[in-house]
């Protein structure tokens, strides 16, 4: 398990990463990440790297050392494969094809 | 890895084998390289040498400008100044934090661009003596730099691209504002003309060298090419520029100070001079007009700053300290 982004805990300033809400009705989306002293400089900054021109109206920030990643080099083994699973989707089952609003 | 000792080396082999593979495959399939990927060393190594100076290119790119954000000629202007001067330390930000995610920690690159060990687009050691090189650094830099960045918003590397996205949206207004400087200065009074025309005389040359050495003169883009970090050769992508340049010229009245450009029917592009290398080298190297100054005003402004970075960081772990404690006392009681 490893955290993106984190580069050893020597630099001056912890590592957040940001998220941003774009319009109402929208979840936030990973934007970036930058360096901050405590949650409330992180927010202000977020706000003032990432939303200068109105692309946000929210932002949530992360400490990147909280986040919990999947080991990428167990990509196979972690995810299912997909194979033989297509009837996990809509368009295996043809015979309603031609039906309407089906 | 030239020995092979103790019994679990050969699965590392394995691994770095499939790595390899892997790596081979998301390029050949157009795909990209995300910070948990194995990849070459030579990749990180360029990756975070390019990205790096680039965030650097951005920070001291904020000097020129910000040199006349207090002189602009009206309220409009500065607002303008700022909010582009804002911009590159966004986009220097943008880029420091990709870097970071190749291993390089950011104290490391600041110091590596205030000790001088770090280089750093040569364009910004041209210094900023008029009011219209705010003009001809947005047309032409700027112009110059979005013609680079745009292919690289499709480098292979996964929060290159992704920060470039983001910087080209933002560059596009920096280009059209430089434009508009030297569209009002050129319908302006005798003196105004001539103050944009010697203006575009002094960058449209250094703009040009901004895309690097000629093709055969540049060492590193073939494997850069190969890795599907550079997508165009620094040539094709000069002549693109240029190609853009001349009818835009054309537009503001002013005359690009080459007397080789030439339409050329055959190939379908503008012919243009030979640039002088040597003067690249030099500014390079060290001995451009603002080099020293530059680093110096960087430097002095990462020192001064020192006090409130330690300063913040004090506060925040007292109030940590504080909240911890807070809640130790809610549990006990």
């Amino acid at each position: 398990m490893t955290s993106p982004g984190e580069s050893g805990g020597r630099e001056t300033w912890p590592l957040w990463e940001v998220f941003v809400r774009s319009s109402r009705g929208l979840s936030h989306v990973h934007a970036g990440s930058l360096h901050a002293p405590d949650e409330t400089m992180a927010v202000r900054n977020a706000r003032d790297l990432y939303t200068r021109r109105a692309e946000g109206v929210s932002v949530w920030v992360v400490p990147a050392s909280a986040i919990t990643a999947s080991d990428p080099d167990a990509r196979g083994a972690f995810f299912e494969s997909p194979q033989g699973k297509e009837y996990r989707h809509a368009t295996y089952y043809t015979e309603s094809d031609a039906v309407p609003h089906l | 890895m030239s020995t092979i000792t103790g019994t679990d080396r050969p699965d590392d082999l394995d691994e770095i084998h499939a790595g390899e593979r892997r790596f081979a495959e998301l390029l050949a399939n157009e795909q990209r390289v995300e910070p948990t990927d194995w990849m070459p060393e030579g990749y990180r190594k360029t990756l975070i040498r390019q990205i790096s100076q680039h965030a650097h290119s951005e920070i001291i790119g904020m000097q020129p400008e910000g040199n006349w954000i207090t002189r602009a000629p009206s309220l409009k202007r500065k607002a303008i100044l700022m909010a582009k001067v804002q911009d590159e330390a966004g986009h220097g930000l943008y880029l420091y934090s990709a870097a970071q995610t190749l291993g390089i920690d950011r104290d490391t690159m600041f110091e590596q661009l205030i000790t001088g060990a770090a280089k750093y687009s040569s364009i910004f050691n041209y210094t900023t003596p008029t009011w219209a090189d705010m003009g001809s650094i947005g047309w032409l830099v700027d112009g110059a730099a979005i013609c680079n960045q745009v292919p690289l918003c499709r480098a292979s590397y996964g929060p290159y691209g992704r920060a470039m996205v983001r910087i080209c949206k933002e560059e596009s207004f920096h280009q059209r504002q430089g434009f508009e400087i030297l569209l009002t200065l050129m319908r302006g009074t005798d003196g105004q003309r001539a103050m944009a025309q010697e203006s575009v005389n002094r960058w449209y040359a250094p703009a040009l060298m901004m895309f690097g050495p000629p093709d055969d003169d540049s060492p590193n883009s073939k494997q850069s090419m190969a890795w599907n970090i550079k997508r165009f050769s620094n040539d094709e992508l000069r002549q693109r520029f240029v190609d853009m340049l001349v009818p835009q010229a054309e537009i503001l009245g002013v005359t690009l100070p080459d007397p080789d450009i030439a339409w050329n029917e055959e190939r379908g592009h503008y012919d243009f001079g030979e640039l002088d290398w040597n003067e690249f080298r030099e500014v390079l190297a060290g001995h451009g007009p603002a080099n020293a100054i530059r680093v110096a005003r960087r430097r002095e402004a990462h020192e001064d700053g020192a006090w409130v970075r330690e300063a913040a960081r004090a506060y925040a772990h007292r109030q940590a300290a504080r909240r911890s404690a807070e809640l130790a006392e809610a549990v006990a009681s």
